[in-house]
């Protein structure tokens, strides 16, 4: 499978990572080196095997919806770059 | 008196404490002294000296007052991967600048209540992603070894590379490492300790910075393997806020190391004889099987046979893995924030453009790249049926034997800078230590030998799930018939 810069761009822009336009070339060729070398496994045959979700066989636990943490939104918005009256702040969204 | 503090192993360090012959104050100083004298290997990215010396008061106290938990008193290197409350956790990204937790990670927070005493937290690879330490934000680390009549510097290997580091060099006394493709292994057998991956969920992941949450698990680095059982001992448990945590008693995994292994089976996987592999590994794996035969044990080949498919695997799953959990760091939350001036998706690109390194970007997009529509299935959902299999292989190993011998790492520690240009050449790294990853099952590292150029190369011993306790009990028995003594070319203090 090869990437070319247009790939590149695509997934950058679904990832959120602005990639500068002159390492572009340079990615597309390592991502298609990766990919190249990850394809070896089309030579096995998985038919009817199971996708592993787990490696422990294990029912994933439940509990009770109800509230069982919070009310200190200063102590949760401690690290924000930017917040306001307990909240975070980002650029504007709606004009 | 300071060097002979910073050279004990932990059990000694403890049993002199029990006997008061020695104090935490007196303990956590030459270990605080030590680290200081051990700058120039950046194995720190955050020294805790002030917090260390509280904490060993406090726990000067707790003594006298007749309450000593399992690790008291005990200076150890946190990784930097744990969320450790008011002390800045980077993961060795730029992406994590300034950030300090405002809550403990369970692992960290076991060891704080088994009385342990924190040095520092450790370099490692960013957001654990690397092999070498070398994408780190804040600078590779340098391996305490050096090669005979050579001075350059090698790197530590990774990810936990600043905490092999630090154990190696007497900076401390053990060190927490993490472990998704061979993280904890792979670094310890490069700077000669012991490291220990424990069953995939026998630790608590809630608390540490994630990567690859199917794979990733925390676990002890050490000088010995009876360090490294006491230190497991305190770390492990079920914790209701992971919910892959699995809810087994801990065992006294020191009580495990009796020696004796007459009888048991140990498997020796034909295909982890690679093409390449250097003749001074094969022949270390062969002393290995030897030892293990003269201990009574009854070693025979077995057949894993989608080890080779282990790497490609590892790399379609582990980037998809990771490529979700840093989704999280946007500029909004913590961290660093950049392109505020724009629109919110301007910041967002900005902000992790600039934030993530190189190797994190890679695998952002590698990860982006095999979950997107129209090749998750080609991708992910195949790498998720090979890992099915790989599973199925140790399984059917394991009706057979009770642990299985292989080599830890395809090489000694190689140079600082070496393999940057050639990813996948890096990633081969792991290619003895990711299978298990995979399968998510208990692995040690022992060191066996020295190299032809005197680096200390690593045996691998692998175990059931939830039979860390053999793997203990067999690695005890390599390392005693081992005998490694050799020391690096640097030690602090």
């Amino acid at each position: 499978m090869s990437v070319d810069k247009e790939t590149v761009a695509n997934i950058a822009r679904l990832a959120r990572v602005r990639v500068d336009e002159s390492h572009k070339e340079s990615l597309a060729k390592e991502l298609s080196n990766i990919l190249g070398w990850i394809e070896q496994l089309s030579e096995l045959d998985t038919e009817g095997v199971e996708p592993m979700t787990s490696v422990v066989s294990m029912k994933l636990p439940l509990r009770e919806d109800e509230v069982t943490d919070g009310g200190y939104p200063d102590k949760v918005t401690a690290n924000a770059p930017e917040g306001a009256h307990g909240f975070y702040a980002v650029p504007k969204v709606v004009e | 008196m300071m060097s002979e503090l910073t050279n004990l192993t932990i059990a000694e360090a403890r049993d002199l404490l029990a006997k008061g012959e020695t104090s935490s104050k007196e303990l956590t100083e030459a270990h605080i002294a030590a680290v200081e004298a051990a700058r120039s290997l950046n194995a720190f990215i955050t020294e805790t000296p002030e917090k260390a010396l509280q904490m060993a008061e406090a726990s000067d106290k707790r003594r006298k007052a007749g309450e000593a938990g399992v690790l008291e008193g005990l200076p150890i290197g946190m990784k930097d991967l744990f969320c450790t409350e008011g002390v800045l956790t980077t993961a060795a990204s730029h992406i994590l600048d300034g950030f300090h937790p405002t809550y403990e990670s369970t692992v960290s927070r076991n060891m704080w209540n088994a009385g342990a005493v924190l040095l520092g937290k450790t370099n490692l690879d960013e957001f654990a992603m690397g092999s070498s330490n070398m994408t780190s934000h804040y600078g590779g680390v340098e391996n305490p070894w050096r090669k005979s009549g050579d001075n350059r510097p090698l790197v530590p290997g990774g990810s936990s590379g600043g905490s092999a580091a630090a154990v190696a060099a007497r900076c401390a006394l053990g060190a927490t490492g993490t472990d998704t493709g061979g993280s904890i292994r792979q670094p310890a057998a490069f700077c000669g300790i012991v490291g220990m991956k424990p069953t995939y969920g026998r630790c608590s992941r809630w608390g540490i910075v994630a990567f690859a949450s199917s794979l990733d698990q925390a676990g002890p680095m050490g000088r010995t393997v009876r360090d490294t059982a006491i230190m497991l001992e305190a770390m492990a448990g079920y914790d209701a806020k992971d919910s892959t945590s699995v809810n087994v008693p801990v065992p006294n995994y020191e009580a495990a190391l009796s020696g004796d292994i007459k009888g048991m089976k140990i498997g020796i996987p034909k295909e982890y004889r690679i093409d390449g592999m250097p003749a001074e590994i094969d022949q270390l794996w062969l002393q290995g099987i030897k030892w293990l035969e003269e201990a009574g044990a009854e070693v025979m080949e077995i057949s894993l046979p989608h080890t080779h498919y282990a790497l490609p695997t590892y790399y379609i799953i582990a980037p998809a893995e990771a490529s979700s959990n840093l989704a999280r760091y946007d500029g909004v939350r913590y961290g660093l924030r950049e392109g505020a001036d724009g629109s919110l998706d301007e910041m967002y690109e900005a902000t992790r453009g600039k934030g993530f390194g190189m190797e994190v970007q890679r695998r952002i997009l590698i990860g982006t790249y095999v979950l997107s529509a129209g090749y998750y299935d080609a991708y992910y959902n195949k790498a998720r049926k090979v890992r099915s299999l790989i599973a199925r292989d140790f399984a059917q190993a394991y009706e057979k034997v009770d642990a299985i011998l292989t080599p830890t790492a395809p090489s000694a520690a190689f140079g600082m800078g070496d393999k940057m240009d050639d990813p996948i050449a890096m990633y081969l790294n792991d290619v003895f230590t990711v299978p298990a990853s995979l399968a998510g099952l208990p692995g040690i590292s022992v060191p066996a030998g020295l190299s032809q150029d005197g680096l200390p190369l690593g045996l691998q011993l692998l175990g059931k799930a939830f039979d860390e306790e053999t793997v203990f009990k067999v690695g005890g028995v390599l390392e005693e018939a081992a005998g490694f003594d050799a020391t690096p070319a640097f030690l602090a203090a």
